[in-house]
């Protein structure tokens, strides 16, 4: 597979689970804001935090209003990272591999696209058109869904599903570090409603508070973090994604997984030994910010690893390539 | 909708004749259509458009904000080619690019037709499509001309003539295939009652025309595209798909060790035939333009030496240049020893003294064009313009001759068209793709290319045309 093609599906990938991610923590805002009218003002800040756009978004507006917030983060086509421009990218990254991807991949992320753009145009503060954001994770779904069904599980597949729990990990652990970090503080709120509300709502953005539920029934916020971070069979909790992102990491090029041939597959394999075997009280211990802030860092220097491997390959690059010389 | 109030305004009619029946083969075309419910067509029409949105079949515009696309507007009722009219086309066709290729391969060796004084010498030397780089390069089996297209159109009396030869990249070939395509589903019942000459084997010729190329066992072909703004970059997509090669960016070939490889996650894979979709300007900037990004440096080298093959061979822009056009008959009858069996456009060449001054002094009855121009651009009809821009005109022929070319403007034949809630005629022409390998291929029927706009003469999709589907009867 061309190395810019793989580039491609990686990245088409990961704008569509960074926009679906967006919409999921705009969506659970906006019910929030709903319960919460009375008893405090409006948190939008916290959103751009979770995004780490914070220093773009300052430059662009006075204050973090609920309009200015939803606009950045949803239709501001000067913000690389807003819906729009995420599903702008991704359309552009399929277009330039739509012999590769299946047509039906394609033609949905172009219906995608254009469901986007026409959305985009309008204001998003009333309840229906809140409806946008539960569709943009429709979508996001469907195309996973097409994506599995369509397309041979070969390389391009995998690239595909590295690009996207990559992306996933990242965000979920984004916006674990955002909550926590404001939640945390009010000690006087712990165990109120108000408490048990923002920590469901939490969990609803990341679409776990049924599978949480189910494994430890009353919410706490130390049971909350291992779930999101440590639980294995979650699909978007950061070690489910890590665990799959190592398989499909390993699959392209068929190696074994817990050996390694290049810096891609060591970075990763090391990141995955870090959560499997790393508790949630070390992790409290430690303190949760600095973890996520530390896995944050390690998982950027996965994604370069990657890039080095198979994205940005040199002539000058060693015994691999000019073997294919022969 | 109804035939009855359709008018063809004295021209010549692909479906209707002068006393406004239906030809013989189009009595069924118009029952069908007719037959149908109140409503019914525009309602398939617009799930046409539908279905082209949704597939994302757009083009780019040139000139306007970058990464504007639009859909090549469809329009459902086909063109209708009758068979025996097909196969004198297609004798002329074949007879055309066969010269054409013998010129070209001339041109950059002995250059007998230029001794033997058929075709000016400083004709040849001063075309914008010719390239020094290429004399004496010696093309894999010996072709030039891989895939041309080659634009047919229809005067008042009847006659077909060649209007231009397109042999560097000629595009549309996907849109023959998506007409078709949108055809079967907007209009099925047309196909039970027609025989129809089918033209979804394009790609399979292609990829054997291509692999003939090399004498490698099993080839590695791809196509290499300029990139996602290219205004024909859907079907570069579209027909790596529909073939299954890789689509490359110039960025992705490298020339190692005197091969042309492209990169890919597990290293690098040797290439052995490059369908090119970019100008022979852009291939290499160590022979053509230095300041090239889209190219290899190094792919002429690697090609010189045969260890790559491109598909249209650098230098093909010296047959399409619409000066040297006006010599294809006599180029025809020096290789060949025939007549052209489809003639061309009476052509005026402002190089001439006599014929530029004929062409100034009638230039509002005339077609001016730009003799390396193709897509449209630069040209003027005389009838059309207005008396400052044929001023501004004439000044640039007298500032350039050799540059510009003119022919009679030609009341290009019309079919009927959906306008609305009824049936207007539209002036078309018609491009079909001739593939040269091993033997000679042409698509049955081709490209047929309406001016939308009405009473507009200009075809082509960058200035507002659209598209039908074209059918062989067989």
């Amino acid at each position: 597979m061309l190395s810019r093609v793989a580039n491609n599906i990686y990245w088409m990938n990961r704008y569509i689970e960074r926009a679906e991610n967006y919409s999921r923590f705009i969506d659970v805002n906006l019910n929030l804001t709903l319960d919460l009218r009375e008893e405090t003002v409006e948190q939008w800040e916290p959103l751009v935090m979770a995004t780490g756009d914070e220093q773009r978004f300052k430059a662009q507006f006075s204050g973090a209003t609920r309009e200015h917030v939803l606009y950045f983060l949803t239709a501001d086509p000067k913000n690389p990272n807003s819906i729009l421009s995420c599903l702008l990218a991704a359309r552009e990254n399929a277009r330039s591999v739509r012999e590769i991807i299946s047509s039906e991949m394609w033609e949905h992320v172009n219906r995608f696209y254009r469901m986007v753009k026409d959305a985009a145009v309008k204001t998003f503060d009333t309840p229906r058109q809140r409806g946008f954001f539960g569709e943009v994770k429709q979508a996001s779904h469907l195309f996973v869904g097409i994506t599995d069904a369509t397309m041979s599980h070969g390389q391009g597949w995998h690239f595909g599903r590295l690009g996207r729990l990559l992306e996933r990990a990242d965000k979920t652990s984004r916006i674990l570090d955002v909550k926590y970090f404001f939640l945390l503080p009010s000690v006087q709120a712990v165990g109120s409603s108000l408490d048990d509300i923002q920590w469901a709502a939490l969990l609803k953005s990341t679409s776990a508070l049924e599978m949480y539920r189910k494994r430890y029934g009353r919410i706490a916020p130390y049971q909350v973090a291992e779930f999101l971070v440590l639980n294995p069979e979650f699909p978007r909790a950061i070690h489910y994604c890590l665990i799959k992102s190592e398989e499909s990491l390993h699959a392209i090029l068929g190696s074994e997984v817990g050996r390694f041939e290049n810096v891609a597959e060591k970075r990763l394999g090391r990141l995955v030994a870090d959560v499997t075997y790393v508790s949630i009280e070390e992790i409290m211990s430690e303190g949760l910010h600095e973890f996520l802030d530390n896995f944050q860092t390690k998982l950027n220097y996965v994604g370069d690893g990657i890039a080095e491997t198979f994205f940005t390959l040199r002539l000058d690059e060693g015994p691999r390539s000019l073997e294919m010389l022969q | 909708m109804k035939f009855t109030s359709y008018d063809h305004e004295g021209y010549y009619d692909e479906m209707f004749d002068l006393s406004a029946l239906p030809r013989p083969n189009a009595v069924l075309l118009m029952q069908k259509i007719q037959s149908l419910p109140d409503g019914e067509l525009k309602k398939r029409q617009h799930a046409a458009e539908a279905v082209l949105l949704d597939k994302g079949v757009t083009f780019g515009v040139y000139g306007d904000e970058v990464g504007i696309e639009r859909i090549f507007p469809f329009d459902s009722i086909p063109r209708l080619i009758e068979m025996s009219e097909w196969d004198r086309i297609e004798r002329g066709l074949r007879q055309r690019v066969i010269a054409l290729n013998m010129f070209i391969d001339d041109i950059y060796h002995g250059q007998k037709i230029i001794k033997d004084g058929a075709v000016p010498a400083e004709l040849v030397f001063s075309s914008k499509g010719f390239r020094s780089q290429c004399m004496g390069l010696n093309p894999p089996k010996g072709i030039w001309c891989h895939v041309s297209g080659i634009d047919l159109v229809r005067d008042r009396d009847g006659t077909i003539y060649v209007l231009e030869d397109n042999l560097r990249c000629p595009s549309g070939v996907a849109y023959v295939l998506g007409n078709r395509y949108l055809m079967k589903r907007t209009l099925p019942e047309l196909f039970e009652a027609y025989r129809i000459r089918p033209v979804d084997d394009y790609p399979s010729r292609l990829l054997e025309t291509l692999q003939y190329l090399s004498n490698v066992s099993k080839p590695t072909v791809v196509i290499l595209t300029p990139g996602i703004y290219n205004s024909a970059y859907f079907e570069h997509s579209f027909l790596a798909q529909q073939m299954g090669v890789e689509l490359v960016e110039g960025r992705d070939l490298v020339v190692a060790g005197g091969w042309v490889h492209m990169r890919t996650t597990k290293g690098l894979q040797r290439v052995d035939v490059i369908y090119r979709r970019i100008d022979d300007d852009f291939l290499d900037p160590r022979v053509f333009r230095s300041d090239s990004q889209l190219g290899i440096p190094g792919l002429m080298e690697a090609y010189s030496q045969g260890r790559v093959a491109l598909a249209n061979a650098p230098g093909t822009g010296i047959a399409d240049d619409k000066v040297i056009y006006a010599y294809v008959p006599k180029i025809i009858k020096y290789y060949l020893g025939e007549e052209p069996i489809l003639p061309n456009v009476p052509t005026y060449l402002c190089c001439d003294p006599k014929d530029r001054t004929y062409v100034l002094d009638n230039l509002d009855r005339l077609v001016v064009k730009v003799a390396a121009e193709s897509g449209g651009y630069g040209m003027l009809i005389g009838p059309h313009a207005t008396r400052q821009e044929l001023t501004e005109y004439a000044e640039r022929i007298e500032a350039d001759p050799r540059n510009y070319l003119a022919q009679p403007t030609l009341a290009l034949s019309r079919v009927p068209c959906i306008v609305e809630d009824h049936f207007e005629g539209r002036h078309v022409d018609l491009r079909p793709y001739i593939l040269c390998g091993s033997d000679v291929y042409i698509t049955p029927g081709g490209l047929t290319r309406v001016a939308l706009i009405k009473g507009s003469l200009v075809v082509n999709s960058s200035q507002g045309g659209g598209s039908k589907d074209t059918w062989v009867l067989a």
